[in-house]
Protein backbone atom coordinates (compact mmCIF):
# COMPACT_ATOMS: atom_id res chain seq x y z
CA UNK A 1 0.00 0.00 0.00
CA UNK A 2 0.99 3.60 -0.66
CA UNK A 3 1.55 5.88 1.98
CA UNK A 4 -1.73 8.05 0.50
CA UNK A 5 -3.74 4.82 0.86
CA UNK A 6 -2.25 4.11 4.47
CA UNK A 7 -3.67 7.78 5.08
CA UNK A 8 -7.24 6.67 3.08
CA UNK A 9 -7.22 4.02 5.22
CA UNK A 10 -6.88 6.26 8.21
CA UNK A 11 -9.41 8.12 7.19
CA UNK A 12 -12.17 5.59 6.31
CA UNK A 13 -11.18 4.03 9.83
CA UNK A 14 -11.86 7.49 11.82
CA UNK A 15 -15.75 7.68 9.88
CA UNK A 16 -15.79 4.14 11.05
CA UNK A 17 -14.96 5.45 14.72
CA UNK A 18 -17.20 8.12 14.47
CA UNK A 19 -20.02 6.08 13.18
CA UNK A 20 -19.95 2.96 15.54
CA UNK A 21 -19.66 5.50 18.55
CA UNK A 22 -22.64 7.29 17.17
CA UNK A 23 -24.93 4.27 16.44
CA UNK A 24 -23.67 2.45 19.45
CA UNK A 25 -24.56 5.80 21.49
CA UNK A 26 -21.76 5.07 23.27
CA UNK A 27 -18.01 4.27 23.17
CA UNK A 28 -14.44 5.47 23.59
CA UNK A 29 -13.75 7.74 19.93
CA UNK A 30 -11.21 10.00 21.60
CA UNK A 31 -8.14 7.12 22.00
CA UNK A 32 -9.61 5.83 19.16
CA UNK A 33 -8.76 8.43 16.91
CA UNK A 34 -5.46 8.89 18.42
CA UNK A 35 -4.50 5.43 17.94
CA UNK A 36 -5.30 5.01 14.12
CA UNK A 37 -1.98 5.78 12.05
CA UNK A 38 -0.67 3.00 14.46
CA UNK A 39 -3.54 0.52 14.10
CA UNK A 40 -3.34 0.95 10.14
CA UNK A 41 0.56 1.07 9.72
CA UNK A 42 0.76 -2.32 11.67
CA UNK A 43 -2.42 -4.47 9.83
CA UNK A 44 -2.02 -2.54 6.84
CA UNK A 45 1.51 -2.92 6.39
CA UNK A 46 4.03 -3.86 8.93
CA UNK A 47 2.16 -6.99 10.57
CA UNK A 48 2.69 -10.64 8.72
CA UNK A 49 -1.22 -11.45 8.86
CA UNK A 50 -3.63 -13.53 6.75
CA UNK A 51 -7.42 -12.09 7.68
CA UNK A 52 -8.28 -15.89 6.16
CA UNK A 53 -6.34 -17.81 8.62
CA UNK A 54 -6.85 -15.28 11.48
CA UNK A 55 -5.43 -18.44 13.89
CA UNK A 56 -1.99 -19.21 11.61
CA UNK A 57 0.08 -20.39 14.65
CA UNK A 58 3.20 -18.25 12.81
CA UNK A 59 1.01 -15.07 12.52
CA UNK A 60 2.11 -11.54 14.05
CA UNK A 61 0.64 -11.15 17.18
CA UNK A 62 -1.75 -7.87 18.53
CA UNK A 63 -2.72 -6.71 21.89
CA UNK A 64 -5.11 -3.50 21.69
CA UNK A 65 -3.65 -3.36 25.56
CA UNK A 66 -5.88 0.05 25.94
CA UNK A 67 -8.73 -1.74 25.15
CA UNK A 68 -11.39 1.13 25.08
CA UNK A 69 -10.00 1.81 21.35
CA UNK A 70 -11.97 -1.28 20.34
CA UNK A 71 -13.75 1.12 17.63
CA UNK A 72 -10.08 1.95 15.96
CA UNK A 73 -9.43 -1.67 16.33
CA UNK A 74 -12.52 -2.97 14.68
CA UNK A 75 -12.46 -0.34 11.99
CA UNK A 76 -8.70 -1.68 10.84
CA UNK A 77 -9.62 -5.21 11.19
CA UNK A 78 -13.16 -4.67 9.39
CA UNK A 79 -11.29 -2.61 6.66
CA UNK A 80 -8.67 -5.39 6.27
CA UNK A 81 -11.33 -8.26 5.91
CA UNK A 82 -11.02 -10.24 9.08
CA UNK A 83 -15.29 -9.75 9.12
CA UNK A 84 -17.38 -7.73 6.72
CA UNK A 85 -18.11 -4.37 7.98
CA UNK A 86 -21.79 -4.57 7.90
CA UNK A 87 -21.18 -6.08 11.23
CA UNK A 88 -19.77 -2.65 12.69
CA UNK A 89 -23.56 -1.86 13.26
CA UNK A 90 -23.67 -4.04 16.39
CA UNK A 91 -20.72 -2.07 18.07
CA UNK A 92 -21.71 -2.70 21.73
CA UNK A 93 -25.30 -4.20 20.97
CA UNK A 94 -26.48 -7.83 22.26
CA UNK A 95 -25.27 -11.05 20.79
CA UNK A 96 -22.35 -8.70 18.52
CA UNK A 97 -19.34 -10.35 17.55
CA UNK A 98 -18.06 -6.63 18.36
CA UNK A 99 -18.37 -6.39 22.36
CA UNK A 100 -17.40 -2.75 24.32
CA UNK A 101 -14.20 -4.38 24.89
CA UNK A 102 -12.10 -6.85 22.68
CA UNK A 103 -13.16 -10.65 22.89
CA UNK A 104 -10.88 -13.20 21.40
CA UNK A 105 -13.29 -15.73 21.42
CA UNK A 106 -15.92 -13.39 19.64
CA UNK A 107 -14.13 -11.52 17.36
CA UNK A 108 -12.04 -12.91 14.45
CA UNK A 109 -7.97 -11.07 14.50
CA UNK A 110 -8.57 -10.14 18.50
CA UNK A 111 -5.50 -12.38 19.86
CA UNK A 112 -6.23 -11.32 23.08
CA UNK A 113 -9.35 -10.43 25.37
CA UNK A 114 -8.66 -7.21 27.21
CA UNK A 115 -9.90 -3.81 28.40
CA UNK A 116 -8.69 -3.95 32.20
CA UNK A 117 -5.77 -1.75 31.80
CA UNK A 118 -2.29 -3.19 32.18
CA UNK A 119 -2.84 -6.64 31.33
CA UNK A 120 -2.11 -6.70 27.23
CA UNK A 121 0.84 -5.44 28.24
CA UNK A 122 1.54 -8.44 30.47
CA UNK A 123 -0.55 -11.26 27.54
CA UNK A 124 1.50 -9.80 24.77
CA UNK A 125 5.46 -10.35 27.07
CA UNK A 126 3.29 -13.85 27.67
CA UNK A 127 3.41 -14.25 24.54
CA UNK A 128 6.71 -13.11 23.22
CA UNK A 129 7.73 -15.41 25.57
CA UNK A 130 6.22 -18.20 24.40
CA UNK A 131 7.15 -17.41 21.01
CA UNK A 132 10.74 -17.63 22.28
CA UNK A 133 9.97 -20.91 23.99
CA UNK A 134 8.76 -22.41 21.08
CA UNK A 135 10.95 -20.99 18.00
CA UNK A 136 7.96 -19.44 16.46
CA UNK A 137 9.13 -16.51 14.18
CA UNK A 138 6.38 -14.01 14.89
CA UNK A 139 6.68 -10.63 16.17
CA UNK A 140 4.66 -9.67 19.03
CA UNK A 141 2.97 -6.10 19.23
CA UNK A 142 0.87 -4.61 22.28
CA UNK A 143 -0.47 -0.63 21.71
CA UNK A 144 -0.58 0.71 25.57
CA UNK A 145 -2.49 4.09 26.76
CA UNK A 146 -0.51 6.44 28.57
CA UNK A 147 -2.96 6.87 31.58
CA UNK A 148 -2.09 2.97 31.53
CA UNK A 149 1.24 2.94 32.60
CA UNK A 150 -0.36 4.48 35.84
CA UNK A 151 -0.92 0.65 36.05
CA UNK A 152 1.69 -1.41 38.25
CA UNK A 153 1.34 -4.24 35.92
CA UNK A 154 2.92 -2.41 32.69
CA UNK A 155 6.18 -1.94 34.76
CA UNK A 156 6.03 -5.28 36.14
CA UNK A 157 5.52 -7.24 32.49
CA UNK A 158 7.91 -4.24 31.64
CA UNK A 159 10.73 -6.04 33.64
CA UNK A 160 9.66 -9.39 32.40
CA UNK A 161 10.24 -8.42 29.17
CA UNK A 162 14.06 -7.04 29.79
CA UNK A 163 15.02 -10.16 31.79
CA UNK A 164 13.81 -12.36 29.03
CA UNK A 165 15.10 -10.63 25.93
CA UNK A 166 12.05 -10.59 24.74
CA UNK A 167 13.28 -8.68 21.27
CA UNK A 168 10.13 -9.70 19.48
CA UNK A 169 8.23 -7.61 21.46
CA UNK A 170 7.26 -4.08 20.91
CA UNK A 171 4.97 -1.60 23.01
CA UNK A 172 3.28 0.72 21.08
CA UNK A 173 2.65 4.20 23.65
CA UNK A 174 -0.56 6.00 22.24
CA UNK A 175 0.74 8.91 24.02
CA UNK A 176 -1.74 11.43 23.58
CA UNK A 177 -1.37 13.09 27.25
CA UNK A 178 -5.18 12.76 28.28
CA UNK A 179 -7.24 10.71 30.65
CA UNK A 180 -10.65 10.18 31.93
CA UNK A 181 -10.14 12.69 34.54
CA UNK A 182 -7.42 14.93 32.60
CA UNK A 183 -4.18 15.69 31.45
CA UNK A 184 -1.77 12.65 33.28
CA UNK A 185 0.08 15.76 34.37
CA UNK A 186 -3.01 16.75 36.76
CA UNK A 187 -4.12 12.88 37.38
CA UNK A 188 -1.29 10.90 38.15
CA UNK A 189 2.43 12.19 36.38
CA UNK A 190 3.82 9.83 34.29
CA UNK A 191 7.07 11.62 34.45
CA UNK A 192 9.85 10.96 32.08
CA UNK A 193 8.27 7.84 29.81
CA UNK A 194 10.99 7.53 27.43
CA UNK A 195 13.67 7.22 29.73
CA UNK A 196 11.37 5.17 32.21
CA UNK A 197 11.34 2.66 29.49
CA UNK A 198 14.99 2.81 28.75
CA UNK A 199 15.84 2.27 32.65
CA UNK A 200 13.40 -0.71 32.34
CA UNK A 201 15.49 -1.77 29.92
CA UNK A 202 14.29 -1.17 26.43
CA UNK A 203 14.82 -0.21 23.33
CA UNK A 204 12.77 3.19 22.98
CA UNK A 205 12.44 5.14 19.60
CA UNK A 206 10.16 8.27 20.18
CA UNK A 207 7.52 9.81 16.99
CA UNK A 208 7.57 13.39 17.28
CA UNK A 209 4.13 12.70 15.58
CA UNK A 210 2.27 9.72 16.18
CA UNK A 211 -0.62 10.85 13.99
CA UNK A 212 1.68 11.08 11.04
CA UNK A 213 1.91 7.90 8.95
CA UNK A 214 4.89 8.28 7.71
CA UNK A 215 6.79 8.79 10.91
CA UNK A 216 4.66 5.61 12.59
CA UNK A 217 6.34 3.52 9.59
CA UNK A 218 9.58 4.74 10.08
CA UNK A 219 9.73 3.75 13.77
CA UNK A 220 7.82 0.64 13.12
CA UNK A 221 10.65 -0.33 10.43
CA UNK A 222 13.45 0.36 12.37
CA UNK A 223 15.35 -2.88 13.36
CA UNK A 224 14.94 -4.31 16.95
CA UNK A 225 17.70 -4.47 18.80
CA UNK A 226 19.10 -7.60 19.65
CA UNK A 227 18.40 -9.06 23.18
CA UNK A 228 15.63 -5.75 24.16
CA UNK A 229 12.27 -5.52 23.86
CA UNK A 230 11.12 -2.36 21.76
CA UNK A 231 8.95 0.19 22.83
CA UNK A 232 7.84 2.94 20.57
CA UNK A 233 6.48 6.27 22.21
CA UNK A 234 4.08 8.22 19.61
CA UNK A 235 3.07 11.44 20.53
CA UNK A 236 -0.59 11.56 19.61
CA UNK A 237 -3.82 14.04 19.47
CA UNK A 238 -6.46 12.43 21.52
CA UNK A 239 -9.75 13.13 19.11
CA UNK A 240 -7.54 13.32 16.01
CA UNK A 241 -9.34 14.73 12.79
CA UNK A 242 -12.25 15.92 14.69
CA UNK A 243 -11.79 19.24 15.18
CA UNK A 244 -14.24 19.46 18.43
CA UNK A 245 -12.85 16.73 20.00
CA UNK A 246 -9.16 17.38 19.56
CA UNK A 247 -7.40 17.83 22.61
CA UNK A 248 -10.65 17.16 24.92
CA UNK A 249 -10.51 14.88 27.82
CA UNK A 250 -13.59 14.94 27.69
CA UNK A 251 -14.27 12.66 24.54
CA UNK A 252 -12.31 9.83 26.14
CA UNK A 253 -15.37 7.61 26.79
CA UNK A 254 -18.53 10.03 24.81
CA UNK A 255 -20.48 9.27 21.45
CA UNK A 256 -20.95 12.06 19.16
CA UNK A 257 -24.99 13.11 18.75
CA UNK A 258 -26.57 13.01 15.33
CA UNK A 259 -25.51 16.93 14.77
CA UNK A 260 -22.22 16.03 16.05
CA UNK A 261 -21.73 12.95 13.87
CA UNK A 262 -22.55 14.77 10.64
CA UNK A 263 -20.12 17.24 11.34
CA UNK A 264 -17.10 14.88 12.30
CA UNK A 265 -17.72 13.11 8.72
CA UNK A 266 -17.76 15.72 6.85
CA UNK A 267 -13.94 17.07 8.46
CA UNK A 268 -12.87 13.34 7.49
CA UNK A 269 -14.35 13.08 4.28
CA UNK A 270 -11.93 11.08 2.06
CA UNK B 1 -0.31 -46.00 56.97
CA UNK B 2 3.09 -45.13 54.91
CA UNK B 3 5.01 -41.54 55.24
CA UNK B 4 2.65 -38.05 55.10
CA UNK B 5 3.50 -36.05 52.06
CA UNK B 6 2.20 -32.49 51.25
CA UNK B 7 0.44 -31.99 48.00
CA UNK B 8 2.34 -29.22 46.93
CA UNK B 9 5.10 -31.85 46.86
CA UNK B 10 3.36 -34.37 44.90
CA UNK B 11 2.24 -31.45 42.61
CA UNK B 12 5.84 -30.60 42.13
CA UNK B 13 7.18 -34.28 41.39
CA UNK B 14 3.79 -34.61 39.34
CA UNK B 15 5.13 -31.63 37.19
CA UNK B 16 7.76 -33.37 36.32
CA UNK B 17 6.56 -36.17 35.03
CA UNK B 18 3.90 -34.13 33.07
CA UNK B 19 6.99 -32.45 31.49
CA UNK B 20 8.51 -35.54 30.77
CA UNK B 21 5.26 -36.71 28.41
CA UNK B 22 4.82 -33.36 27.21
CA UNK B 23 6.79 -30.18 25.74
CA UNK B 24 3.75 -27.92 26.19
CA UNK B 25 4.16 -27.82 29.55
CA UNK B 26 5.76 -24.80 31.01
CA UNK B 27 5.36 -23.69 34.50
CA UNK B 28 5.72 -20.29 36.03
CA UNK B 29 6.43 -19.03 39.35
CA UNK B 30 6.64 -15.97 41.50
CA UNK B 31 9.94 -16.21 43.45
CA UNK B 32 8.26 -19.37 45.84
CA UNK B 33 9.73 -22.21 43.47
CA UNK B 34 11.15 -23.36 46.51
CA UNK B 35 7.84 -23.79 48.84
CA UNK B 36 5.60 -24.66 45.69
CA UNK B 37 7.82 -27.48 44.79
CA UNK B 38 7.76 -26.25 40.85
CA UNK B 39 11.52 -26.44 41.90
CA UNK B 40 11.54 -30.20 40.67
CA UNK B 41 9.91 -28.98 37.50
CA UNK B 42 12.90 -26.31 37.21
CA UNK B 43 15.92 -29.05 37.83
CA UNK B 44 14.50 -30.92 35.53
CA UNK B 45 13.34 -28.58 32.90
CA UNK B 46 15.71 -25.06 33.09
CA UNK B 47 14.39 -24.25 29.77
CA UNK B 48 10.87 -24.26 30.91
CA UNK B 49 10.26 -22.79 33.89
CA UNK B 50 10.20 -19.04 33.94
CA UNK B 51 10.73 -16.86 37.18
CA UNK B 52 8.38 -14.01 36.90
CA UNK B 53 9.87 -12.08 40.48
CA UNK B 54 7.45 -11.05 43.06
CA UNK B 55 4.70 -10.09 40.73
CA UNK B 56 1.64 -11.99 40.73
CA UNK B 57 -0.41 -10.17 37.96
CA UNK B 58 2.44 -10.37 35.75
CA UNK B 59 2.62 -14.33 37.03
CA UNK B 60 -0.92 -14.43 35.50
CA UNK B 61 -1.04 -12.52 32.08
CA UNK B 62 2.70 -14.33 30.82
CA UNK B 63 0.82 -17.08 31.50
CA UNK B 64 -2.16 -16.29 29.81
CA UNK B 65 -0.05 -14.69 26.86
CA UNK B 66 1.99 -18.01 26.51
CA UNK B 67 -1.18 -19.91 26.69
CA UNK B 68 -2.26 -18.20 23.55
CA UNK B 69 0.39 -19.43 21.77
CA UNK B 70 -0.77 -23.13 22.79
CA UNK B 71 1.24 -23.74 25.40
CA UNK B 72 -0.01 -24.92 28.81
CA UNK B 73 0.92 -23.15 31.89
CA UNK B 74 0.67 -23.79 35.53
CA UNK B 75 1.33 -20.41 36.87
CA UNK B 76 1.76 -21.15 41.05
CA UNK B 77 2.21 -19.13 44.47
CA UNK B 78 0.76 -18.62 47.79
CA UNK B 79 -2.50 -19.36 47.58
CA UNK B 80 -3.39 -15.92 49.61
CA UNK B 81 -1.42 -13.84 46.99
CA UNK B 82 -4.30 -15.60 44.30
CA UNK B 83 -6.29 -12.06 45.69
CA UNK B 84 -3.85 -10.01 44.44
CA UNK B 85 -4.01 -11.31 41.07
CA UNK B 86 -7.84 -11.71 41.07
CA UNK B 87 -8.50 -9.41 38.64
CA UNK B 88 -6.21 -11.17 36.20
CA UNK B 89 -7.63 -14.40 36.70
CA UNK B 90 -10.94 -13.14 36.45
CA UNK B 91 -10.91 -10.74 32.91
CA UNK B 92 -7.67 -12.80 31.04
CA UNK B 93 -7.83 -16.27 32.45
CA UNK B 94 -11.61 -16.93 33.01
CA UNK B 95 -13.42 -13.97 30.69
CA UNK B 96 -12.15 -15.40 27.58
CA UNK B 97 -11.96 -19.58 28.84
CA UNK B 98 -7.84 -19.56 28.17
CA UNK B 99 -6.18 -22.14 28.85
CA UNK B 100 -4.21 -21.53 32.19
CA UNK B 101 -3.73 -23.85 35.41
CA UNK B 102 -3.78 -22.24 38.78
CA UNK B 103 -1.73 -23.99 41.14
CA UNK B 104 -1.83 -22.41 44.24
CA UNK B 105 0.06 -23.96 47.74
CA UNK B 106 -0.34 -22.65 51.11
CA UNK B 107 -4.01 -22.80 51.38
CA UNK B 108 -5.95 -22.73 54.67
CA UNK B 109 -5.04 -22.56 57.82
CA UNK B 110 -2.46 -25.53 58.41
CA UNK B 111 0.17 -23.17 56.41
CA UNK B 112 0.50 -22.32 60.53
CA UNK B 113 3.16 -20.43 61.28
CA UNK B 114 3.32 -17.95 58.70
CA UNK B 115 0.04 -16.69 60.16
CA UNK B 116 -3.27 -14.90 59.37
CA UNK B 117 -1.24 -12.76 56.37
CA UNK B 118 -0.71 -15.92 54.89
CA UNK B 119 -3.79 -18.67 55.20
CA UNK B 120 -5.98 -18.14 53.02
CA UNK B 121 -9.35 -18.95 53.81
CA UNK B 122 -11.23 -17.39 50.71
CA UNK B 123 -9.13 -19.31 47.80
CA UNK B 124 -12.23 -21.62 46.79
CA UNK B 125 -15.23 -18.76 47.46
CA UNK B 126 -12.87 -16.46 45.05
CA UNK B 127 -12.25 -18.86 42.55
CA UNK B 128 -15.73 -20.29 42.59
CA UNK B 129 -17.46 -18.15 41.60
CA UNK B 130 -15.82 -17.21 38.50
CA UNK B 131 -17.72 -18.80 35.34
CA UNK B 132 -15.75 -21.51 33.59
CA UNK B 133 -13.25 -22.30 36.67
CA UNK B 134 -13.11 -25.73 37.38
CA UNK B 135 -12.06 -26.14 41.69
CA UNK B 136 -10.17 -28.80 42.57
CA UNK B 137 -8.59 -29.37 46.25
CA UNK B 138 -6.77 -32.81 46.29
CA UNK B 139 -6.72 -34.66 49.80
CA UNK B 140 -3.23 -36.67 49.31
CA UNK B 141 -0.40 -36.83 47.29
CA UNK B 142 -1.83 -39.58 45.07
CA UNK B 143 -4.93 -37.67 44.28
CA UNK B 144 -2.83 -34.56 43.49
CA UNK B 145 -1.15 -36.13 40.99
CA UNK B 146 -3.90 -37.26 39.34
CA UNK B 147 -5.53 -34.09 39.76
CA UNK B 148 -2.60 -32.53 37.82
CA UNK B 149 -2.65 -35.06 35.29
CA UNK B 150 -6.28 -34.20 34.24
CA UNK B 151 -6.05 -30.05 34.55
CA UNK B 152 -3.41 -30.50 31.97
CA UNK B 153 -5.67 -32.72 29.73
CA UNK B 154 -8.11 -29.82 30.48
CA UNK B 155 -8.75 -27.14 27.93
CA UNK B 156 -9.92 -24.44 30.08
CA UNK B 157 -8.69 -22.71 33.74
CA UNK B 158 -8.33 -24.86 36.39
CA UNK B 159 -7.61 -23.71 40.01
CA UNK B 160 -5.26 -26.48 42.32
CA UNK B 161 -5.58 -26.04 46.09
CA UNK B 162 -2.37 -27.42 47.62
CA UNK B 163 -1.46 -27.41 51.16
CA UNK B 164 2.25 -26.97 52.83
CA UNK B 165 1.56 -28.98 55.93
CA UNK B 166 2.08 -33.03 55.13
CA UNK B 167 -1.03 -35.20 55.15
CA UNK B 168 -1.90 -38.75 54.95
CA UNK B 169 -1.41 -40.31 51.86
CA UNK B 170 -4.34 -42.91 51.36
CA UNK B 171 -4.50 -45.99 49.36
CA UNK B 172 -5.05 -45.35 45.22
CA UNK B 173 -8.43 -44.28 44.83
CA UNK B 174 -10.03 -43.41 41.69
CA UNK B 175 -10.25 -40.45 40.56
CA UNK B 176 -12.76 -38.23 38.01
CA UNK B 177 -13.09 -34.30 38.10
CA UNK B 178 -16.35 -33.32 39.42
CA UNK B 179 -17.49 -36.68 40.58
CA UNK B 180 -17.13 -37.08 44.65
CA UNK B 181 -15.74 -40.10 46.46
CA UNK B 182 -17.19 -41.77 49.16
CA UNK B 183 -14.47 -42.21 51.57
CA UNK B 184 -16.24 -44.59 54.18
CA UNK B 185 -19.89 -45.16 54.41
CA UNK B 186 -22.04 -43.99 56.80
CA UNK B 187 -26.24 -44.01 57.34
CA UNK B 188 -26.47 -41.98 60.18
CA UNK B 189 -24.63 -38.76 59.09
CA UNK B 190 -22.46 -37.64 56.02
CA UNK B 191 -19.42 -35.23 55.88
CA UNK B 192 -18.85 -33.84 52.95
CA UNK B 193 -15.38 -32.29 52.93
CA UNK B 194 -12.16 -31.84 50.69
CA UNK B 195 -7.76 -31.06 51.03
CA UNK B 196 -6.80 -31.65 54.11
CA UNK B 197 -9.91 -32.12 56.39
CA UNK B 198 -10.55 -35.46 54.70
CA UNK B 199 -8.00 -37.13 56.51
CA UNK B 200 -9.37 -35.17 59.94
CA UNK B 201 -12.97 -36.13 58.90
CA UNK B 202 -12.35 -40.12 58.62
CA UNK B 203 -10.90 -40.08 62.06
CA UNK B 204 -13.79 -37.62 63.58
CA UNK B 205 -16.08 -40.41 61.60
CA UNK B 206 -13.92 -43.24 63.40
CA UNK B 207 -14.54 -41.27 66.89
CA UNK B 208 -18.40 -40.85 66.37
CA UNK B 209 -18.16 -44.58 65.80
CA UNK B 210 -17.05 -45.51 68.86
CA UNK B 211 -20.13 -43.67 70.15
CA UNK B 212 -22.72 -45.48 68.24
CA UNK B 213 -22.89 -42.92 65.18
CA UNK B 214 -22.35 -44.32 61.55
CA UNK B 215 -20.60 -41.69 59.70
CA UNK B 216 -20.29 -41.16 55.66
CA UNK B 217 -17.58 -39.34 54.70
CA UNK B 218 -17.78 -37.91 50.78
CA UNK B 219 -14.42 -36.52 49.48
CA UNK B 220 -15.66 -33.76 47.41
CA UNK B 221 -12.13 -32.75 45.98
CA UNK B 222 -14.14 -30.86 43.06
CA UNK B 223 -15.49 -28.04 44.30
CA UNK B 224 -16.57 -26.71 40.79
CA UNK B 225 -18.42 -28.40 39.10
CA UNK B 226 -19.76 -29.68 41.91
CA UNK B 227 -21.21 -33.56 42.29
CA UNK B 228 -24.66 -32.62 43.13
CA UNK B 229 -26.20 -35.56 42.51
CA UNK B 230 -24.32 -37.32 45.30
CA UNK B 231 -24.30 -34.67 47.35
CA UNK B 232 -28.18 -34.70 47.44
CA UNK B 233 -27.81 -38.58 47.60
CA UNK B 234 -25.99 -38.76 50.98
CA UNK B 235 -28.29 -36.14 52.14
CA UNK B 236 -31.47 -37.63 51.27
CA UNK B 237 -29.87 -41.15 52.73
CA UNK B 238 -28.03 -39.64 55.99
CA UNK B 239 -30.78 -36.84 56.85
CA UNK B 240 -27.80 -35.05 58.74
CA UNK B 241 -25.20 -33.35 56.88
CA UNK B 242 -22.46 -31.49 57.61
CA UNK B 243 -19.46 -30.00 55.55
CA UNK B 244 -15.78 -29.45 57.02
CA UNK B 245 -12.80 -27.28 55.51
CA UNK B 246 -10.41 -25.76 56.22
CA UNK B 247 -11.86 -22.42 54.59
CA UNK B 248 -14.48 -19.46 55.52
CA UNK B 249 -17.96 -21.03 55.82
CA UNK B 250 -18.84 -18.17 53.83
CA UNK B 251 -18.28 -19.22 50.00
CA UNK B 252 -16.70 -22.88 50.33
CA UNK B 253 -18.11 -26.44 49.65
CA UNK B 254 -20.60 -25.58 52.73
CA UNK B 255 -22.57 -22.71 50.70
CA UNK B 256 -21.73 -25.00 47.26
CA UNK B 257 -23.20 -27.85 49.36
CA UNK B 258 -26.15 -26.00 50.45
CA UNK B 259 -27.19 -24.36 47.17
CA UNK B 260 -27.09 -28.10 45.84
CA UNK B 261 -29.71 -29.26 48.84
CA UNK B 262 -31.79 -25.99 49.17
CA UNK B 263 -35.96 -27.22 48.19
CA UNK B 264 -34.68 -30.76 47.04
CA UNK B 265 -33.73 -32.83 49.88
CA UNK B 266 -34.89 -32.18 52.94
CA UNK B 267 -31.88 -32.76 55.91
CA UNK B 268 -30.44 -31.36 58.76
CA UNK B 269 -27.39 -28.92 57.79
CA UNK B 270 -24.49 -27.57 59.73
CA UNK B 271 -21.41 -25.70 57.88
CA UNK B 272 -17.98 -26.70 59.86
CA UNK B 273 -15.07 -24.32 58.72
CA UNK B 274 -13.45 -20.81 59.65
CA UNK B 275 -16.09 -18.75 60.72
CA UNK B 276 -16.08 -15.67 59.32
CA UNK B 277 -12.67 -14.42 61.30
CA UNK B 278 -9.15 -14.46 59.98
CA UNK B 279 -6.15 -16.61 60.70
CA UNK B 280 -3.16 -16.54 63.36
CA UNK B 281 -0.05 -17.75 63.63
CA UNK B 282 0.68 -21.26 65.38
CA UNK B 283 1.82 -24.70 64.87
CA UNK B 284 -0.63 -25.94 62.38
CA UNK B 285 -2.19 -28.51 64.81
CA UNK B 286 -3.21 -25.67 67.34
CA UNK B 287 -3.99 -23.15 64.87
CA UNK B 288 -6.85 -26.27 63.82
CA UNK B 289 -7.59 -26.67 67.44
CA UNK B 290 -8.58 -22.95 67.63
CA UNK B 291 -10.62 -22.60 65.03
CA UNK B 292 -12.24 -25.93 65.98
CA UNK B 293 -11.14 -27.97 62.95
CA UNK B 294 -9.86 -30.96 65.21
CA UNK B 295 -11.11 -34.39 65.06
CA UNK B 296 -12.20 -34.70 68.35
CA UNK B 297 -13.76 -31.11 68.17
CA UNK B 298 -15.67 -32.02 64.87
CA UNK B 299 -16.87 -35.15 66.64
CA UNK B 300 -17.99 -33.47 69.38
CA UNK B 301 -19.71 -30.62 66.82
CA UNK B 302 -21.76 -33.38 65.50
CA UNK B 303 -22.62 -35.48 68.39
CA UNK B 304 -24.03 -32.19 69.66
CA UNK B 305 -25.60 -31.27 66.86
Amino acid sequence: MTIQELEATCRQVRRDIINMTADAGSGHPGGSLSVTEILVALYFSKMKIDPKNPHDPNRDRFVLSKGHATPALYGVLGRRGYFPVEEFKGFRQIHSILQGHPDMKKCPGVDASTGSLGQGASIAAGMALGAKYSGNPCHVYAALGDGECQEGLIWEASMAAAHYKLDNLTFILDNNGLQIDGSNNQVMSLGDIPAKFAAFGFHVVEVKDGNDMRQVLDALDQPAETGKPTCIICHTTKGKGVSYMENQAGWHGKAPNEEQRAQALKELEA
Amino acid sequence: MSEKIATRVAYGQTLVELGKQNDKIVVLDADLASATMTKYFKDAYPERHFEVGIAEADLIDLGVGMSTMGLTPFCSTFAVFGGRCFEQIRNSVCYPHNNVKLAFTHAGLTVGEDGGSHQAIEDIALMRVLPGMTVIAPCDANETRKAVLAAAEMDGPVYLRLARLPTAVFDDMPFTVGKGHVMREGKDAVIFTYGTMVEVSLDAAKLLADKGMDVAVVNIHTLKPLDEELVRAYAQKCGKVFTVEEHSIIGGLGDAAAAAIAGKVSCQFCKIGVEDRFGQSGKPMDVLREYGLCADQIADRILKF
